[in-house]
């Protein structure tokens, strides 16, 4: 019964909760066993709050309690308890990256995502691992170990956020937040096999985010169906005034909305990416997306080939402009106002070298010196300006392709999970990222949903990119496919 | 094609990055890799093409001058790795 | 062969915001340390910058004022460089478009004398943009502590074009800044508090050549006075390394006020590499007519301009408007009195001489005087009408600066009305004659000055009241029978 609680949907969970089956409490205790009895194995998680965790949850059934004196409304999130990636500020709990550069640090603010998380009712629930800053994608740059998948313990989650997909899979959390800025909600949760939804640039607010590349950098949400996902957007979206590049739109009821799609019966007009599919996607992938795409076309949609012509280029020109803005967003870290700080140190000087030598991981630091590279003295045209000239290009793939259709079908990673330590080499790690992230570089909203399994029992995700500001089509879209098939209702044997 | 020279010493001075003569000699490496892949950028034809600056044509996005309370001074130094008398410190800076 | 000097000044000027440039917390100066920050000020991991709309508002009201052309877009750059001052180790500025180019800054220089204007010069500047401030190093044994308070403070930087030739000139530029920029309500540009800091690049050529010479960097100069002898003393010294057939070296010198010297920076291994990029978590700003013909109307009458006007319009001689017009609301106060009375050069002189001491003695400020113009006006009437003798007057005046009382309540108060009735002047003057029999016979046979011996004993019996001048009408013609 505490498993099945811990493998529900939020809408099930809502369901009982309201009826009075269920307390908050009871289920944030199911929760935090669950967690206890699999921690061990999946370490999802850098730290938790348990007692913090269970107030909230108290204090949860409390609000329901007056609001159903009241006659009041209950809140969309009331009482469920949803995991937060390091990098997003709570405050009162640490802020770590998943890096030594951060250990100890405790954050007094909360980001704009977490203040709605609260208003809407919803539990914080503990600190996800992650690669460190965010750079990487298998969790293995993690500074406090890695994560390891669910359904392979051998094997990676995902990355950077893979925490927050492992925690979901594993039962650990309802739902999560990650952050997505080459793919690292998406890929992980094809990988782990639950829903990852990265809204439009600009969709949900950056303000408490740990900035990594500040014009790719999106907050999204890792959940067990495509309904919850369009939940906890809806609560997570919308503009925010200490958000300079937060869009000033209204958020739609994205749940609504899906539905109303679903019940309209739209025969959707779905573009295939030709160049999604060539050299080194992983046969069994192919196989499981050409069978999703099969799904659609059963049920009316139009499937036509489309061309992004310039995705060849998107890993190129990511790893310049991310870099590029990360070596700059790393500055910070310096060991003066907090984080790390070296204890041998002769001067103030001495003092950003050796403390940001001993805080940084390599592959941060590779970044940082690559992104101090391109922007350097005589080499910013050549690089950084170019780069960002290619990304307007594969912007326009994406727009003139959206002319013809609704939204484009890919894999969302070539391969499925893979072993740890089998990608040691950075550029390989790289190249894993090749369907997610044109996607960044456009600025377009994208979803991953299960859509099967290895032979080996690995999972496999199908990739929805949608058009700027379309979240609602997006989900709808993801959902057609999901009501068509259960591979998300699987539950790995933990 | 030969690998563009990254300027190691000269960069990660510029990062404030004290790097191991390992960790040099593998960075280089790596990066040389990374540098040599990009490089495939140039062939694209950017003429004409604008940079992308912002995904969206937003200007003048500000907020009044109206001030908020900020920190209490004893929040803003909850993380100080080292603090005197309300200020944070730092080994002397050399000019 | 002589050399002429050739200096640019970078000024930096904080504005006067309430908040701060990229974040809401309060901007001040002199509080506590640290208890003006946030997250944002303290780049605390997450944190994001937006602009302030009143900084803004100022920079293009300066730019304005100073004849610059605004620029219809320009966005912000980071400016990559680690310091402990610098939370984010980037400050946020604007490289390749900045707000304001080209303007203008009138500027005086010293006349002959004191009460001579001296010639007036433009000199033309460069650019104008925003950036933030940082926080305060404070050196200790061994240690550096930080205050972050000043940090995110929003600055104009004022860039010269090389066009200053000399200390004077320097001097006198930083001087009308200040009180145009007082003027505009932009800063207090007290150097004391850090409102405004100097920077200057000097270097020397043959007189008449074209081309420019090595420039020096000098930092430090921390009073307009210091700018002044800092430059003087480092265009001497330049001339004397050439003189000795030696070649100036770029570097930054920092100058020490107490010895009048400047001594080598320790220059630094590698020159800055501030890999500037636009800062993607800023939007552009857009200027558009509409807002600048806004602030246009806020504009106020430039200093200079507004002295001229006053010489011209109402006669006030320099001397008396250089003492009024720096200070834009007491050049209010007078052109108000002016309007109110008339004699516009007797109510300068008031406001110039009696009201500027009484303020300095009481240390207030011209808000809190209770003389306001219309008592100005009220005076210069009476005195004009000899319903007041001139010092009597000035008693009156200092009565009206104490209670706030109308003149003609203080004069009637305390009967100081130059009302004394002719019979009785009539009878003070003949009873002084007749007191005084060899000065009058001194008088009558052709000593002028004997009649200053009649004129002490009737103004003390009169008081101070009467006219000197029919004191010495009804002597004359009393002495003449």
């Amino acid at each position: 019964m505490s498993e099945d609680l811990c493998f529900s949907t939020i809408s099930q969970l809502a369901r009982l909760m309201e009826t009075g089956a269920l307390s908050a409490e009871e289920l944030m205790r199911a929760v935090v066993a669950r967690t206890k009895a699999v921690e061990p194995r999946v370490r999802a998680f850098n730290s938790y709050d348990e007692a913090d965790a269970l107030a909230q949850a108290r204090a949860s059934d409390e609000r329901r309690a007056r609001a159903s004196r009241t006659g009041g409304r209950g809140l969309p999130l009331e009482g469920i308890p949803v995991g937060i990636k390091d990098v997003i500020s709570v405050a009162g709990q640490p802020l770590t990256a998943s890096s030594r550069m951060l250990e100890g640090f405790v954050s007094p603010y909360d980001a704009t995502v977490t203040r709605r998380l609260k208003g809407a009712g919803a539990i914080c629930w503990g600190r996800l691992n992650l690669d460190e800053f965010a750079m990487g994608s298998s969790t293995e740059n993690s500074a406090f170990g890695p994560t390891s998948n669910p359904w392979d313990l051998e094997r990676v989650p995902g990355g950077s956020s893979g925490g927050s997909a492992a925690a979901v899979a594993a039962g650990e959390a309802a739902a999560a937040l990650g952050s997505d800025t080459g793919g690292s909600i998406r890929q992980p949760a094809a990988l782990c096999n639950v829903v990852g939804i990265k809204p439009t640039y600009g969709r949900v607010s950056r303000f408490g985010l740990i900035a990594f590349a500040s014009s790719l950098d999106q907050i999204g949400a890792f959940a067990r169906c495509v309904g919850d996902a369009a939940l906890v957007l809806g609560v997570i979206a919308g503009h925010d005034p200490r958000d300079s590049t937060s869009v000033d739109a209204p958020v739609p009821d994205y749940a609504g909305a899906a539905s109303a799609f679903a019940k309209s019966g739209r025969r959707w007009r779905l573009g295939i990416a030709k160049e999604y599919f060539g050299e080194g996607l992983d046969p069994e992938v192919g196989a499981a997306v050409q069978a999703a795409i099969d799904v659609y076309r059963a049920q009316g949609c139009e499937i036509r080939e489309v061309s992004l012509p310039h995705t060849k280029y998107a890993v190129g020109t990511y790893y310049i402009i991310a870099t590029a803005e990360c070596s700059s967003n790393l500055a910070r870290y310096d060991g003066v106002r907090y984080g790390h700080r070296s204890a041998a140190t002769t001067d103030a000087l001495d003092l950003f070298f050796k403390s940001r030598a001993e805080g940084f991981g390599p592959e941060v630091k590779r970044r940082i010196i690559l992104g101090t590279y391109v922007l350097s003295s005589g080499y910013y045209d050549a690089y950084y300006l170019r780069a960002q000239k290619v990304r307007t290009l594969i912007r326009r793939d994406f727009l003139d392709a959206f002319a013809h259709v609704d939204a484009i079908l890919t894999p969302t990673s070539p391969t499925p999970a893979f072993r740890k330590g089998e990608k040691a080499d950075p550029l390989a790690m790289y190249l894993n990222d090749i369907y997610t992230i044109g996607v960044n570089l456009a600025g377009l909203p994208g979803i991953s949903v299960p859509c099967g399994f290895t032979r080996g029992g690995l999972p496999i995700g199908l990739q929805v990119i949608g058009q700027p500001f379309k979240e609602a089509e997006l989900l709808a879209v993801a959902g057609a496919y999901e009501s068509r098939c259960d591979w998300g209702r699987r539950r790995p044997r933990l | 094609m030969p690998r563009p020279d990254l300027k190691l010493d000269h960069v990660a001075n510029l990062a404030r990055l004290a790097l191991t003569a390992e960790e040099k000699e593998r960075f280089a490496a790596q990066l040389g890799d990374v540098l040599a892949y990009v490089a495939q950028l140039n062939e694209v034809d950017v003429s004409g093409v604008e940079p992308t600056a912002h995904a969206l044509p937003v200007v003048n996005v500000w907020a009044e001058d109206t001030p908020e309370p900020g920190l209490p001074v004893e929040e803003a130094l909850r993380n100080a790795p080292a603090r005197r008398d309300n200020m944070f410190i730092v080994p002397r800076v050399v000019e | 062969m002589t050399y002429e000097a050739v200096i640019g000044l970078e000024v930096h000027v904080q504005l006067k915001t309430r908040s701060k440039m990229f974040s809401r917390v309060g901007a001040g100066y002199g509080h506590p340390e640290n208890t003006l920050t946030d997250p944002v000020v303290l780049a605390l991991p997450g944190t994001l910058p937006v602009m302030n709309k009143e900084a803004l508002d100022k920079i293009i009201m300066a730019g304005l004022m100073l004849g610059c052309e605004i620029a219809p877009e320009c966005k912000w750059d980071r400016k990559n460089y680690f310091y402990p001052d610098l939370p984010k180790n980037y400050q946020i500025s604007q490289y390749d478009q900045p707000l304001c180019r080209g303007g203008s800054v009138e500027i005086e220089l010293p006349g002959p004398s004191r009460n001579v204007m001296g010639d007036h010069r433009r000199i033309p500047l460069t650019r104008i943009h925003l950036e933030e401030d940082v926080g305060k190093l404070n050196h200790a044994e061994g240690v550096s502590l930080v205050d972050f308070n000043r940090a995110g403070t929003p600055l104009m930087e004022i860039v010269s074009e090389p066009a200053i030739h000399s200390a004077d000139e320097a001097f006198a530029y930083l001087t009308a800044l200040k009180t145009i920029m007082i003027y505009g309500a932009i800063s207090d540009c007290d150097m004391e508090k850090g409102q405004l800091r100097c920077d200057a690049n000097i270097s020397i050529r043959p007189a008449g050549a074209a081309s420019l010479g090595t420039k020096v960097e000098l930092k430090n100069l921390n009073s307009f006075s210091f700018v002044r002898e800092g430059i003087a003393s480092e265009v001497r010294r330049q001339v004397a390394v050439v003189e000795a057939g030696g070649t100036v070296v770029q570097e930054t010198r920092d100058f020490d006020g107490q010895t009048g010297e400047s001594k080598s920076l320790r220059s630094k291994e590698m020159a800055h590499d501030y890999r500037y990029f636009p800062d993607p978590d800023l939007m552009p700003v857009r200027v558009d007519e509409a807002w600048k013909s806004a602030l246009r109307g806020h504009c106020p009458e430039l200093p200079f301009d507004k002295q001229r006007r006053l010489q011209r319009d109402y006669g006030v001689p320099y001397t008396v408007t250089s003492v009024l017009v720096p200070d834009r609301e007491l050049s209010d106060f007078f052109e108000e009195a002016a309007r109110l009375c008339a004699n516009a050069k007797a109510a300068a002189n008031w406001i110039a001489n009696d009201l500027l001491r009484e303020l300095g003695a009481a240390k207030l400020p011209l808000a809190q005087s209770r003389v306001r113009p219309a008592h100005v006006a009220g005076l210069v009437k009476l005195v004009e009408a000899g319903a007041v003798l001139s010092n009597a007057a000035k008693e009156v005046f200092v009565d009206m600066f104490r209670t706030g009382e109308p003149p003609e309540e203080v004069v009637a108060r305390r009967g100081l009305g130059a009302n004394v009735g002719a019979d009785e002047l009539e009878r003070w003057c003949a009873d002084a004659v007749a007191a005084n029999p060899k000065s009058a016979a001194d008088f009558k046979a052709g000593k002028e000055s004997a009649i200053n011996a009649f004129k002490g004993p009737v103004m003390r019996a009169a008081k101070g009241r009467a006219d000197p001048r029919r004191v010495d009408e009804i002597l004359r013609r009393l002495l003449a029978r």
